[in-house]
Parts: C-alpha cells; structure tokens; sequence
C-alpha cells in the first residue's frame, strides 16, 4: 500500500477516535531505524568507492609507467640494433617481453577498478534516493502525526475555555462589522479634524480682525440704544 | 524555529508590523506545542502554527462540514480546488469534519517570511469565506 493511502486510511479511521495515533509509534520508530541504516550502508558504500577509486588511479599511474618503460626499451633495443649488437638488443627484447606481461595485468586490475567504481557509485545513487525517499515518507507520516496531535491539542483548549468555533459566515460577518466601525472611526477622527483646523483658521482669521467678530458689550449696547429711539 | 521564538517576535513587533495587523499569540500546550494566533480585529478567525520536524504549518479552521448547504458539497469542493492554484501562499485541507486553509514554511524561513505567511493566511481565510458564502449556510 502506498504510503498516501495509508496516512488517508488512518485519518479517515482515526477522526471517530480524537487523538488517537494514527502509526503507532513503534513502527514509527522502526522506520527510523531503518533510515539510519541506510544511511551507514551509504557512508561504508561511499569509503568503500574512495578506496576502489585510489587503487583506479595508482594502477592508471602504474599503467603509464610501464607504457613509457616500454617504448624507453623499444629505443635502447632499436640503438643496440643499429651498433649491430644483437646480444644486448635480445636481452633488452626480452626485458620489453617481461614489461608487457606486467602491463596486461595491471591494465586487467585497473579495468576491474574502473568497474567496480562503476557499480559503487551507481549503488551510492540509488541509496541516496532510496534514503530521500524514505525520509519524504517518514515526514509526512510525522507531519500527519504532529497535526492530529495539534487539532486535539486546539480542540481541547477550545472546550476548557468554553468558546466554540462559530459558524463561518457568522465570524465573517463580525469581522466585517469590526472593519466597518473601525473604519467609521478613523472617518470620524478625520472629520473632526478638519474640523478642527477650520476652526483654527476661523481664529487667525478673527485675530487678523478679518471675517466676523465677536459681538462686544459695546456694540450690544449700541444696538438696543439705536431700537430706544 | 519554535513556537516561543515565533510568539516573541510577533509580540514585540506589536504595531510596527509591515503588514499592518497586529497579532496577539497565546501558545496552547498539548502533546504537540501549537501557537494560537489571534489577528486584532479577526479574533473570530484564530491561527494556528505548530513546528514539526522539517516544517512550519499555518491552520486556520474555515468551516465544518455541518455549515455547507445540502446538496452543495460537491460544487463547493469543484470551487475550492479551482481556486487553490490562484489562492496565494494557501492551500485547502480538510482535519476532521473542518475544513482548513493552511500554509507551510520551510524550518529556514525568517521571521519576516513568516509574518507575511500569516498575514495572507488571514486575508486568503476572509477571502475564501466571503467567496465560498454561498454554499454555506
């Protein structure tokens, strides 16, 4: 069973029982093992190659050195020939006979070192998915884990408190009314003060002695005088 | 990142955050440490964070299965997945008999990545419940 279908089928089986586990936390913590063993294989499987891949590059090396010994002694043999000394050219023959044996079989070694490279480093790969995989999996095992564990922790602080979620629409609504008088209020403060600053100028206007004035006792005064008449 | 250090953040930024809300945190003690988030003015909307082992999960609880209209469900589901792509940053799940609106972050997100992440969540919630209405009842 994949592991989706598994997680689906313990949450759908786990919401009649609140709380409940849905892998129990052995296997869970068998699974981790299980990781953690790949990953020593992968770590031995990784100094393994770097072993195989120095022996790959000594034997190269050793390769190139007999090669090059060979076309030296292929020179000395051509020379002693030239001398017409065939004695000396068939004991240096014999030494390039001996060099060629030893290069078959040390470019046999370094073949078998570049394959089993080869083979290490393509069972590092398929390790190293393998582990990503098994770790994908685990986390969402976890996270599934972690949420139920969470949506029960959530449900009973919501009943200890009393309060209970509302209805969707209802909440909306509230919220949408809080906004509402928030936003009337900030319109409101807005009015004011622009209110107020009319209200300031209308007083720099007055003590400039522009725009209306106060009426003053004496101008009252004046007025009921002018009705006496 | 743990629930304490994300609770510390929001609280000392109280009115100097960049997303304009303001976000009140109460953690809720459990098995599994979670942050109630409440956003000023959304208290009816709470979210709810907890740290897992690679990730930050972000839940609200949008409505449950008893407020959807009779014979509306399977539209409403059509509508949800329809806007989950668009949705930014959130996506639909369902815990239970609720459905949720939730986001991930990963365990390296900054502390502004996750102010930001709660204050989509908060709007992407209104948003959904205001657009979703009319299969609700």
């Amino acid at each position: 069973m994949s592991i989706f279908k598994k997680i689906m089928t313990a949450v759908r089986g786990g919401a009649t029982e609140v709380g409940e586990s849905i892998v129990d936390a052995n296997s869970t913590r068998i699974f981790e093992q299980e990781i953690r063993d790949a990953e020593n294989h992968l770590t031995k499987a990784k100094r393994d190659l770097t072993g195989v891949m120095a022996q790959q590059m000594s034997a190269s090396r050793e390769v190139d050195r007999i090669k090059r010994d060979i076309s030296e002694h292929e020179g000395f043999a051509t020379q002693a020939l030239e001398q017409g000394n065939e004695a000396l050219a068939l004991e240096v023959a014999e030494k390039i006979a001996a060099l060629e044996s030893e290069l078959a079989t040390n470019e046999q070694s370094l073949a078998s070192f570049e394959s089993n490279a080869t083979r290490l480093k393509e069972l590092v790969k398929k390790s190293e998915r393998q582990i990503t995989e098994y770790k994908r999996q685990l986390s969402m095992v976890k996270t599934t884990e972690s949420v139920q564990k969470a949506t029960s922790a959530i449900t009973d602080n919501f009943s200890s408190s009393n309060s209970k979620l509302l209805n969707a629409k209802d909440s909306l609504e509230r919220i949408k009314a809080k906004q509402q008088k928030f936003d009337d209020q900030l319109k409101a403060a807005e009015v004011l003060e622009s209110e107020d600053s009319d209200n300031s100028l209308e007083a720099k206007l007055k003590a400039a002695g522009i725009g209306a004035q106060d009426n003053s006792a004496n101008s009252v005064l004046d007025r009921l005088k002018a009705k006496q008449k | 990142m743990n629930i304490h250090k994300i609770a510390d953040h929001l609280n000392t930024l109280a009115d100097n955050s960049d997303t304009g809300l303001v976000f009140d945190c109460q953690p809720i003690s459990g098995e599994v440490d979670v942050l109630q988030i409440s956003v000023i003015g959304r208290e009816e909307l709470p979210i709810f964070v907890s740290v897992t082992d690679d990730q930050i999960l972000c839940i609200t609880y949008l409505w449950g299965e008893d407020e959807v209209k009779p014979g509306s469900l399977a539209e409403m589901h059509t509508s949800m997945l329809e806007m989950n792509i668009p949705m930014p940053l959130s996506s639909f799940s369902k815990i239970g008999d609720k459905y949720v609106i939730f986001g991930a972050l990963s365990m390296s997100s900054s502390f502004h990545d996750i102010e930001h992440e709660l204050a989509v969540l908060s709007n992407n919630a209104l948003e959904v419940i205001d657009d979703m209405g009319e299969y609700l009842v």
